[in-house]
Formats: C-alpha cells, structure tokens, sequence
C-alpha cells in the first residue's frame, strides 16, 4: 500500500495544474481518490466528520443490485435453455448469461463514466460517484438483446441531457437510468416491446430451433392481451403461478423479473438507510389501494411481482436526488408511483408496463410535492407571528 | 412538607423529549477533578469570539489594565465595553489583513487587581442600573441575543431570557460539576437578569440529574426539562420547542458560567470571569478541569497534551488544538488562546493521512458512523478516537432525510440551506433562519456524506440577515 501511494505522490504533481497532464487532474483525482481516502482535513466548522461519503452510499446502492444482477444473469441462460430446448447445467446457464450481460455493462459504464468524467474535466470539478450506481442500474433494466449501440446512445442521452446539462449528480430532476430506458423505448420502440426481446437470441431466430408451443410473451404482456390470474401462462405454456413470478424466472428486462432478488437488495438498502422505505412502502401502498378499486383481470398484488413494479420502487422511485425530499412528500410521491402505475398498467392497452412512466412523471412532480409540505411549514410559522 | 414541595415542583416541571439528533460517541472525556489553577501569562481579548463586532480600541501598547478594565468597545453601539479578564499591561496589539483587530495580548500580573464596581444588593437596582453596571464592567457581552447570536442590545426589552443548564456537546464540561459552588452567584445573575425582561428567565434542565443540578431550586425563573441525544442542550434547540422565535421578536441567552460571573460582579463587585475549563480529548494526557480565565494561551496547558509521537496510517499526526467542542470549537493552534464563551479545550490528532480504499473497507473497527453501511451500529457502547480527516471529498447534496434526523427542531434543514445558499431573504425568514444559529446545524455537518461546510452556510444567511434588516 506504502508503494502504491508512492506512486501516487511521484505521478501527482504532473497531473496537477500547471503540470504536464494538468487537463486530466479530474480523471487522475477521482482514480486517486478511489485508492485513498483523501488526505484532507477538516478547515471550517466541525473539526470531526463521520466516516461514511458519497462513495460508501453509493457502493451500498451497487451491493444492493448485485442478487438482482446475479438472478438476471442466470435467468438470461436458463429462459434460453427453456426458449431452444436446450439441456443446460446451472453454471452453463450461469456463463451463459454472464457473457450476454457482461458486454452490456461494460458499454454502460464506459460510455457513462467516459461523459463524466470529460465533465467533471471540463467543469474542473471532482468526478462524482452518481454514475456508479446509474451505470448498473442501465444494463438491468434493459432487454438482454438490446443492441449495444442503442444502449451507448441510451446512456449518452441520460447522462448528457438527464444530468450534465442540468449541472451534474444532485442536479438532475429525472432518474437517468429510466431516462435511458425511455430514450429507447420511444426512440427505438421495436428493441423495447414486443414478445421476442425479452429472451436471449429470440428475435430473428428460427421459429423450427424453439421449443414446441413457445411463446415469449411476458406476463404484463399477456395481461394487457385480456388474460386473467387463470390465463397467464409460462412461455412452454404450463400455468403461470404467483410463486414463480414472484422467484422471477420469467422473460423481462435483465434485473426485473425476480421480486426475491430485489427484495434483498431492499433490505440492504433499507436498514442501511441509504433508500427511504417510506417510498418503498408508500409504493406499495399506492397500489394496492388503487388496484382494489380499479376492476382488473388479476388480484392486485400480481401487479406487485409483475414487470418492473419491485425493481423501480425499491430502486430507481428512491432515487435521493430525483424523489420527493421531505419525509411527509415522500409518503405521497411513493403513493402516487404506485397508483399511477396501476393505472396505467390497467387503461392503457397499448403499453403493458406502467413503472417507467410513472416514476418519471412523479419525477416532476417531486419539487412541487415538496413545494407543498414546504409551504405548510412556512404557514405554521407565519401564523405564530399573526398571534 | 419538603418531600410533598420536591414532588409538586417534579410534577410542574414539564418534560420535553427530544428524539432526533446524536451523542458523538467520542472518547476522551474530563475526570471530574481540579488538577490546578493555572495562573496567566499572556492574554488575548479577541475581537473575533464575537459576531459581526467592529471592534474600537480603548488601550494602547503599554497601558495598565485590571481586571474589569475596558480594553475596547463596539464602533456601532459604543456602550457595550469589552473587559480585560486579568490584570497587567497591554503587552501587544494584534492586527490581521487590512488592520483588522484581532486581539489584545495582555502580560498578566501574578496577582490580580480588580477595578471595584462595588457590591450591590440587587433587589434595590432599577433594571437601567443593572444594565450600566453590566455594560460598565463588560459582561454584558456574556448576554447573547437571538436571532443571529450577537451580543445583545443594551436597548432592547427581551421577550424572555433562556438559559440551557447543561450542555450535550461532544467531550462537553459537566456544569453540574464546575457549577456546583456557585448557586449564590447563579442566583444573583438570575435576579440581575430578571430586571431586564418583562417575560421570564426559562431554565432548560437535563432530565436525567436536573436533581443534582446547581441551576435547580433557583428563585423568580421557570423550568423546563429536557431529554435526548445532542442538541438537548443547546439553547436554541430549547427555545424552538418552550417558545419559538417569529420574526420581530428578541430573546436573550446566556451560558450559565457567564451567569455566574454576573452573579459575581454584583455579589462582590468585580469582574470575575476565572472558570473551571475542562481539558479533553484523546491526545490530552490529562483529561481534568483546570481553573483559568477566558484568553489564556494554549501554551499554558501544554502540559496536559500528550508528548506522544502518534502516526495515523503510518502518517505522523500533530495534534489540532481546539477552543470548545469537535463540533462548533474554534482551532487556534498550540499557541492560540482560549475563546471568551468556550468552557472546554479539545485535543485530537490531525488527520491528514491517506487511507486505502477506506470507503470500501466491509469495517472500518477504528471508525464511527451514524450509517449503518458500516458496522459501528454492532458496539453502541464503543468510544473512538476520532481526528479531523474529512473522511471524503466535498459533492452536491444528494442524501436526503439525513439532516433532519438530527435537528430536532420543526424546521426543514436542506432548505434553509438552499434558501441562503440563493441569498433569499424572503425564504430564509419563512423557512427559520430566526431560530438557529451554526451549532444548532452543526450535526447536519458532521453526518454529511456529501461533507457540505453547513455552519458556514448558515453563518453566511446569518450575516446577510444582519446586514439587510440594518
């Protein structure tokens, strides 16, 4: 460790301004820092600091992904042993999906760390960590068989117009990683619906190589066809069960499908505290309430194990940056993604999935909720100096 | 009859539990002994203990002082004298960037004079007597007003007068302790300070030993109790929940060793300000009280910090110096002097080394955090020896709910924050700027993942509020 500091210390000066590489001091600093903890001091106000920072919050996020990054990457092989009537070993499935999901993780970071780190040189500010968790969070929510050119203009797009433009992590009013799906869901609709993407190597392939009676409709899909609790059906066509949504071994985008995997990561995040489960919960809540209201083919909790509903409550409506900021505004944000889901997923035939849109829209709205409990303080405040 | 009045006085008092906020579980607090009293060499009278002073000499290079002598006084409301502690000649005048005053050194007699303002039975004093013999002698300056925690305005009428009895500051003196011999004068400052409110003088007590509390069982003042982590025992952090401050309003506060010392100017007559300092952290060898006047210099408890070489990761540590508390303390450095409000010395190492991969280390057993990315939840118990590494580089606010969580007052941080940070007046009054100062938010500062300088941005929205309602 004593050596490679040294290093550090040898090779600083040229990266520091005025030195030789002095336009990269922003990429050498966040890899400095990345090593070692800086050495700073503290200069004003509290002497002693705590321990955690922005890279420990956001390496807990990346943890948190990982079951739902390990499901999904065997969930890509064995949806395609089950898709060709394949004969695979769990660690085939495994090396299988990890090289189809590997690649696409490497464009996401490249592509995204790549942009900010030209910022952060640009702006001469430190590069910052945001990216760390948008840049895993991409690749799962995408279909295994995006193309990895529409998935480095996706991320382009998030980072430059859903964050930089707006002044970098913190700033940004939307979740990037769902602006980067949106992006190829309205630029590129056919890579993003339709019952042949969600499975490794299914689009364009032979009907005569699947397996008999295929269908690789995902059940949202099959929902918004009319189909009730008793229809759904896997894609060899036996019954669909709760059970097995819920285990997620089911077509969809790479990190969605299996609610366990996402569950786990909602504990890490929750009682590290890191994502507010008030937003979780209100989530949850939200739908429930309307999806026992709205008639509709399925129980309402199928909706909660269906699609990305897990994934985007537990990980992308709690976006600290994007969500509602006051913990009373974080309570109606949450509810209003639920509902607004369940809304979507049940009137509107066209698109069966509801998730993206809602936390986008909730996205905007997230100021003015907070505008709101904002503004019933400044009231409680103004009416004590009138009495 | 005196248990039945204990338990009628137990049952009028009413209990605030306060739930939000953190007890820094840092390690080095002062035994409850007196290891001596430490007679002054030099010291400073510093302008810059206090907010917003222009400060205008009134001694020069040479001049003979006592204690209680006015060394100089504020340009803007030149009533308000500022007293030499101890008595001797004025050894030097120290002046920063552009002339600025920054304090008078002052070579301390081995006895101390006193000028004699004369002993005086309060109850006879008219509320503008009190008033001159305080700002006669220069401890009007103990009286703090809010908002904006400037020494108060010999003109105004306060709505009430707050006084926290204890403090809940890291490494904090236990008034209980250094106080315990002081009830008397205690008593006469509440009288003195009675003349000059048409409201009350409100105790805050600590809920947990208010018994034992020399603050308690005082005449003419109204209590309250208070219980919970840091801030408890910040005053402003009680008025917020007795009686919040609105826009127009004026409340004075004071710390109970600088209400013992008025107590003192009337009870004798002189402008007593020696203290019971407590010396604590992890690099003091000693962890005690020293009895000391406010000014002394740091060299002179030099004795008391450990001569220890310590090296951080293999990065030799100096040690920080700091007048006060980790948390709102001022660091002046091995020969700086001791601020004229801080009751506390805190030694702790520098941090200035550089740690490998700390922020992904699964635990850090040598680190404390509020979060529970690290394991420090598992030994609540554990006291650490904490230094002044900023344990990261500075980013844009993104954590969210974090502050609130120790500021247990109904106001919402982030946004007051925010609100200074854009220079809006309008929204800073509506969002509170009135009821806090810098050590109320000074918690938000040290749980900070973003390392955001939060005192310092409330200090700014404190003084463009100073200088825009002028």
């Amino acid at each position: 460790m004593k050596g490679l500091l040294n290093i550090v210390n040898r090779l600083k000066p040229s990266f520091s301004k005025g030195g030789k590489f002095g336009w990269l001091h922003s990429t050498f600093d966040a890899f400095e820092t990345f090593l070692f903890v800086p050495g700073t001091v503290t200069a004003k106000g509290a002497h002693v600091r705590d321990c955690v920072d922005l890279k420990r919050v956001m390496s807990v996020m990346v943890l948190a992904l990982m079951p739902a990054l390990a499901f999904g990457i065997w969930n890509v092989g064995d949806q395609h042993s089950i898709a060709f009537g394949l004969e695979m070993t769990f660690w085939q499935k495994v090396w299988f999906g990890f090289l189809k999901v590997l690649p696409l993780i490497i464009v996401s970071y490249v592509v995204g760390l790549g942009i900010e780190f030209i910022s952060a040189q640009i702006r001469g500010h430190e590069v910052n960590e945001g990216y760390l968790v948008t840049g895993m969070i991409i690749p799962l929510v995408m279909p295994v068989d995006v193309p990895l050119w529409i998935l480095a203009i996706a991320v382009a797009f998030a980072v430059i117009i859903g964050k930089e433009i707006f002044g970098g992590t913190g700033m940004n009013i939307w979740n990037p990683a769902l602006l980067a799906r949106a992006f190829v869901f309205f630029a590129y609709p056919s890579k993003i619906s339709g019952d042949t993407i969600w499975i490794e190597g299914l689009s364009g392939a032979d009907k005569s190589l699947l397996a008999d009676g295929f269908s690789g409709a995902t059940p949202l899909a099959q929902l918004a066809n009319g189909a009730g609790a008793q229809d759904l059906i896997t894609t060899t066509g036996d019954h669909l069960s709760f059970m097995q949504m819920f285990i997620g071994n089911i077509p969809g985008a790479i990190g969605e499908t299996s609610t366990i995997a996402i569950l786990i990561g909602a504990v890490i995040l929750i009682w590290t505290g890191v994502a507010s489960w008030k937003i979780m919960l209100s989530c949850v809540l939200g739908a429930l309430a309307i999806g026992l209201i709205v008639p509709d083919n399925v129980p309402v909790w199928y909706h909660l194990v269906m699609g990305g509903f897990a994934f985007g409550a537990i990980f992308m409506a709690t976006d600290p940056v994007t969500s509602a900021q006051t913990e009373c505004g974080k309570w109606i944000y949450g509810f209003l993604i639920g509902a607004m889901t369940i809304v979507i997923r049940v009137f509107n035939p066209g698109y069966p999935e509801g998730m993206m849109l809602a936390i986008l829209l909730m996205n905007t709205f997230a100021p003015l909720i907070d505008y709101f409990v904002i503004n019933s303080n400044i009231k409680k405040r103004a009416k004590r100096v009138a009495a | 009859m005196y248990i039945c009045a204990n338990f009628l006085l137990k049952i009028m008092l009413q209990n605030i539990r306060l739930k939000r906020g953190l007890d820094i579980p840092i390690a080095g607090n002062a035994e409850p002994t007196i290891k001596k009293s430490i007679i002054p060499d030099i010291i400073a009278v510093k302008p810059t203990d206090f907010r917003c002073l222009t400060p205008k000499l009134t001694v020069k290079e040479g001049d003979a002082v006592k204690a209680g002598s006015i060394v100089f006084i504020d340009k803007k409301r030149p009533e308000i004298g500022f007293a030499s502690p101890c008595s001797g000649t004025v050894q030097a005048i120290v002046r920063g960037e552009k002339r600025k005053l920054l304090a008078v050194l002052i070579k301390s007699d081995n006895e101390i004079q006193y000028v004699d303002f004369g002993k005086k039975d309060i109850s006879r004093l008219s509320a503008d007597q009190v008033r001159k013999n305080l700002l006669e002698s220069g401890l009007w300056a103990a009286i703090i007003q809010r908002p904006y925690g400037i020494v108060a305005n010999p003109a105004d009428t306060p709505k009430a007068i707050f006084i926290s009895s204890f403090s809940t500051a890291p490494l904090a003196p236990d008034y209980n302790f250094t106080l315990k011999d002081e009830t008397h004068n205690l008593q006469a400052g509440i009288d003195a300070l009675k003349k000059l409110t048409k409201g009350n003088v409100v105790v805050g007590l600590r809920e947990s030993d208010y018994a034992t509390s020399p603050m308690y069982k005082l005449k003419d003042v109204v209590y309250y109790t208070f219980d919970g982590p840091h801030p408890a025992g910040n005053v402003g952090v009680q008025i917020n929940h007795i009686s919040p401050i609105s826009k127009g309003e004026i409340v004075w506060t004071i710390d109970p060793v600088m209400l013992a010392a008025i107590g003192r100017l009337f009870n004798e007559g002189i402008y007593d300000t020696s203290k019971l300092v407590a010396i604590t952290g992890m690099r003091a060898k000693e962890r005690c009280y020293v009895k000391t006047l406010p000014g002394i210099s740091m060299e002179q408890i030099a004795e008391f910090a450990s001569s220890e070489e310590v090296e951080l990761y293999g990065t030799p540590s100096q040690i920080r110096y700091i007048s006060g508390d980790i948390l709102t303390g001022e660091n002046v450095g091995e020969k700086g002097y001791l601020g004229f409000y801080h009751n506390q010395i805190t030694l702790i190492s520098e941090g200035n080394y550089r740690e490998c991969f700390g922020w992904a280390k699964p635990i850090r057993p040598k680190k404390f955090s509020l979060s529970k990315s690290y394991f420090s939840w598992l030994t609540p118990k554990k006291r650490y020896n904490m230094d002044t590494n900023l344990n990261g580089g500075q980013r844009a606010f993104v954590v969210t709910g974090l502050y609130e969580k120790v500021v247990p007052m109904d106001i919402y941080p982030v946004y007051l924050l925010k609100a200074i940070l854009a220079e809006d007046i309008d929204k800073m009054e509506k969002l509170g700027i009135y009821e806090v100062i810098e050590e109320d938010f000074a918690l938000c500062e040290y749980v900070c993942p973003s390392k955001i300088d939060v005192q310092e941005i409330v200090s700014k929205g404190i003084d463009l509020m100073i200088k825009e309602m002028a």
